[in-house]
C-alpha cells in the first residue's frame, strides 16, 4: 500500500511544483511522529537509557561484581548514586551492566520472533491453499499454548544443557532469547499473512510477475516492503514485552541467576530486602518501567505515523 | 448455533491433545532423569534401580509413555508428587481454591474499573477526565505486576502498615470476621492484578466505543430524539461491547500467567506458587498437571470467546 501511495505522490510532483522537497514515506512518517509529544519523550528517555547502559560503564568505572560487604544495603549517596545491594555491590554499576543484558535480550528476542513471524506469515499468505491452512493451524496451536508456564518449564529443563555448551551467561541468554522469540511470533504471522493475502492480488504484483520476477523476489522485494509499517510497530512493542518476559523469568528465579545482574534478577534479589533496603528493588524496577513505558509510547506514535489512513 | 458450538468443541479436543503431546515431549526430551535421586543414593543397588525403572515404565518408548499418562490423566489419576509423596490431585485441589478466589476477585475488580471508565472516557473524548484516564491506563499496563506489587507492598504494608503482605489461607477467626480477614489478605494481590487487567481492558473499551460512536446508526438514534444516555447505553455500548467481551474472555489465561507472578510476590499458596516450587524440586508429575490444567483453561477461554462472539453478533456466519 505504501509503495502505491509513494509512487502516486511522485507522480503528482513530476507534473506540478518541482521546487518542493521530495516527500517520501519516511519523511511523512517523521512529520506525523513529531506531533506525538509522548512518543518523542519516549524516544528521548529510551535513548538516554540505552546510551547510559552501553557507554555508561566507560565513564562510571566501578566494577559491578566488586564486593563492599561493609557497605551492604547502604542507601544512595554521593559516591554511589543508587546505593549498594545486600552484598555490597554498587547498584548503579549493576543497573548499567544489567541493562545491557536486559535490552539485548529484548532486542534479540524480537529479531527472532519477527523473523519467524514474517516468514511464516509471508509464506502462508503468498502460497495460500494447503501451505496456508497448515501454517495457520500451527499458528493457532501456538496461540493456544500457555505462555508463561511453558516459558518457565523450558527455561528450567534445558538451562543446564545450554550452560554446558555455551557457558553460564551465554547459555542462559541464548535459551531465554529463543524461548521468548519462538513463543511470540504468532501475532506478527497473522498480521503479515493478512496483508499478503490482499497485496498479492494487486496490480503491481501482477506487473512484477509479468517482467519475470521470481517468487522470492516477489515476496521479499515487492510485497514485503509494503507490509513493513505494521511489522515495525509490532516489533517496537515486542521489545517491551520481551523485556518484561525476561524480567518475569529472572524474578521467578528461572532466568538469569542473582549473580548475573539483569534488571529482573536484581529485582528478585531486592524483593527479599524490601523492608530494609527498598532501593535495591526500586531502581531496577524503575528502569524496566521507564523502558517499557517509553517503548509503548513510541509504538503508539509509530502506529499513528505509519498508518496512511491517519494522515488524511 | 448449536451445531457451531459442538463443532467448535470438537476442534478444541485435538488442540488439547496436541498441546499435551508438546508439553509431554518437552518434559521427556529434557536432559535429566526422574530417577536421578535414586542414582545418587548409594544404598540402592543398580539392579534394583533398573527394576524400578522397568516397573515405572521409564524405558518404554515416549509415545507409549504418553498414551499411558494421557489415559490415566483423563481418568483422574494424576500420579504422585515426587517431593511430598501425596497424590497430585489432592495437592492441586488444595491449592486451586485460593487461586480462583484471588483471581476471581481481581477479575471482577478489573471489570468494575475498566468498563465504566472506558465508556465515560470515550463519551467525553479529549476531556480532562479522558486524558487522565488514558494516561493512567497507559502507565498501568506498562508497569509489570512484579514491580507494581513490590511498590504496593512498600507503600501499603511497610510505610503505612495498613495491609498484610504475606497471604495466609488459615484465618484466625471463624465466620464473618474470618471472611473479612480473608479479604484483607487478598487485598494487595487483588489490587495489583485487578488494576493491571483494568488498564488494558479500559483502552480496549474506549477504542471500541469511539469506533462505534461516530457511526451512522448513532446519528440516526440521536436524530430520532432518543436522549443521550439511552443512545450511549442502549445503542453504542451494546455494539461496542461485542469485541470487548471477546477480549475479556481471551484475557482469562493471561490472568493465570499473572497469578504465577503475584502469588510469588505475596506468597499466596495457590497453584502458581505450587508450580514454581515443584519446578525447583523437579517434581515432574505436579508440573505436568499444572501446565496442562492451565492449557485447558487457555483453550476453554478461546472457545468461550468464540461462542460469545457468535451469540452477540448475529452477523457472524457459522458455516
Amino acid at each position: 500500500m505504501a509503495e502505491v501511495t509513494a509512487s502516486a505522490r511522485t507522480g503528482t510532483l513530476a507534473g506540478g511544483a518541482k521546487a518542493r522537497k521530495t516527500r517520501t514515506l519516511w519523511s511523512d512518517a517523521w512529520q506525523q511522529f513529531r506531533k506525538h509529544k509522548m512518543a518523542l519523550t519516549g524516544v528521548t528517555t529510551l535513548t538516554i537509557i540505552v546510551v547510559a547502559c552501553v557507554f555508561g560503564p566507560l565513564v562510571y568505572t566501578k566494577n559491578p561484581q566488586e564486593l563492599n560487604v561493609l557497605r551492604g544495603m547502604e542507601g544512595p549517596s554521593m559516591s554511589a548514586p543508587m546505593g549498594y545491594d545486600d552484598l555490597g555491590h554498587d547498584m548503579l554499576a549493576r543497573v548499567l551492566d544489567g541493562g545491557r543484558k536486559s535490552l539485548l535480550v529484548g532486542l534479540m528476542a524480537v529479531i527472532v520472533s519477527i523473523t519467524v513471524g514474517t516468514l511464516i506469515g509471508a509464506m502462508s499468505g503468498f502460497f495460500g491453499k494447503w501451505v496456508d491452512s497448515i501454517l495457520m493451524r500451527i499458528t493457532d496451536l501456538f496461540l493456544a499454548l500457555p505462555q508463561l508456564p511453558l516459558l518457565l518449564l523450558i527455561s528450567y529443563l534445558y538451562v543446564n544443557r545450554l550452560k554446558q555448551i555455551f557457558g553460564v551467561e551465554n547459555g542462559i541468554l541464548i535459551l531465554i532469547v529463543c524461548v521468548i522469540g519462538f513463543l511470540n511470533w504468532m501475532s506478527v504471522a497473522r498480521l503479515v499473512r493478512a496483508s499478503f493475502l490482499s497485496l498479492k492480488e494487486k496490480e503491481f504484483v501482477e506487473a512484477a510477475r509479468c517482467i519475470g520476477a521470481t517468487t522470492p523476489s516477489l515476496i521479499f522485494k515487492h510485497i514485503l516492503p509494503n507490509v513493513l509499517s505494521p511489522v515495525i510497530v509490532a516489533a517496537t512493542l515486542g521489545v517491551g514485552a520481551a523485556i518484561i518476559s525476561e524480567s518475569s523469568l529472572s524474578f521467578l528465579g528461572l532466568g538469569f541467576p542473582p549473580d548475573v545482574p539483569t534488571w529482573g534478577s536484581m529485582l528478585s534479589v531486592g524483593k527479599d530486602q524490601l523492608p530494609f533496603a527498598p532501593h535495591i528493588a526500586v531502581f531496577p524496577g524503575l528502569m524496566i518501567f521507564l523502558v517499557v513505558l517509553s517503548i509503548n509510547y513510541i509504538g503508539d506514535g509509530l502506529r499513528d505515523a505509519l498508518d496512511p489512513r491517519s494522515r488524511v | 448455533m448449536g451445531t457451531y458450538i459442538i463443532r467448535r468443541l470438537l476442534t478444541a479436543i485435538p488442540t488439547l491433545v496436541i498441546i499435551s503431546m508438546i508439553i509431554f515431549s518437552i518434559l521427556k526430551l529434557a536432559p535429566g532423569d526422574p530417577m536421578s535421586q535414586f542414582a545418587a543414593n548409594p544404598s540402592v543397588p543398580p539392579e534394583v534401580r533398573e527394576n524400578i525403572r522397568r516397573q515405572l515404565g521409564l524405558d518404554d518408548p515416549i509415545p507409549v509413555q504418553y498414551v499411558k499418562w494421557a489415559t490415566s490423566w483423563v481418568k483422574g489419576d494424576w500420579g504422585f508428587s515426587f517431593s511430598s509423596r501425596s497424590p497430585v490431585r489432592d495437592l492441586v485441589g488444595g491449592r486451586i481454591g485460593t487461586t480462583i478466589f484471588v483471581m476471581g476477585l481481581a477479575f471482577v475488580l478489573g471489570l468494575l474499573i475498566a468498563l465504566p471508565i472506558g465508556i465515560l472516557a470515550a463519551v467525553k473524548q479529549y476531556s480532562v477526565f479522558d486524558q487522565v484516564a488514558t494516561t493512567v491506563a497507559f502507565f498501568g499496563f506498562s508497569i509489570p505486576t512484579f514491580f507494581s506489587g513490590l511498590l504496593a507492598i512498600l507503600l501499603f504494608s511497610i510505610k503505612l502498615g495498613w495491609l498484610p503482605f504475606i497471604y495466609e489461607s488459615n484465618t484466625a477467626h471463624a465466620g464473618l470476621l474470618g471472611l473479612v480477614e480473608r479479604f484483607k489478605f487478598a487485598a494487595l494481590p487483588v489490587m495489583v492484578l485487578g488494576l493491571f487487567q483494568a488498564a488494558g481492558l479500559m483502552r480496549y473499551t474506549r477504542a471500541s466505543m469511539l469506533e462505534n460512536i461516530k457511526l451512522d446508526y448513532v446519528r440516526t438514534a440521536r436524530a430520532k430524539g432518543i436522549n443521550e444516555r439511552k443512545v450511549i447505553i442502549g445503542h453504542v455500548v451494546r455494539n461496542a461491547f461485542i469485541p470487548v467481551i471477546t477480549i475479556i474472555a481471551l484475557q482469562l489465561p493471561g490472568l493465570f500467567g499473572g497469578a504465577i507472578i503475584t502469588e510469588q510476590i505475596f506468597r499466596v499458596p495457590g497453584i502458581g506458587s505450587l508450580l514454581i516450587t515443584s519446578l525447583g524440586a523437579s517434581d515432574t508429575p505436579v508440573v505436568m498437571s499444572i501446565v496442562f490444567i492451565i492449557s485447558i483453561l487457555v483453550v476453554l477461554s478461546n472457545l468461550i470467546a468464540d461462542v460469545i462472539y457468535g451469540i452477540l453478533d448475529p452477523r457472524i456466519k457459522y458455516s
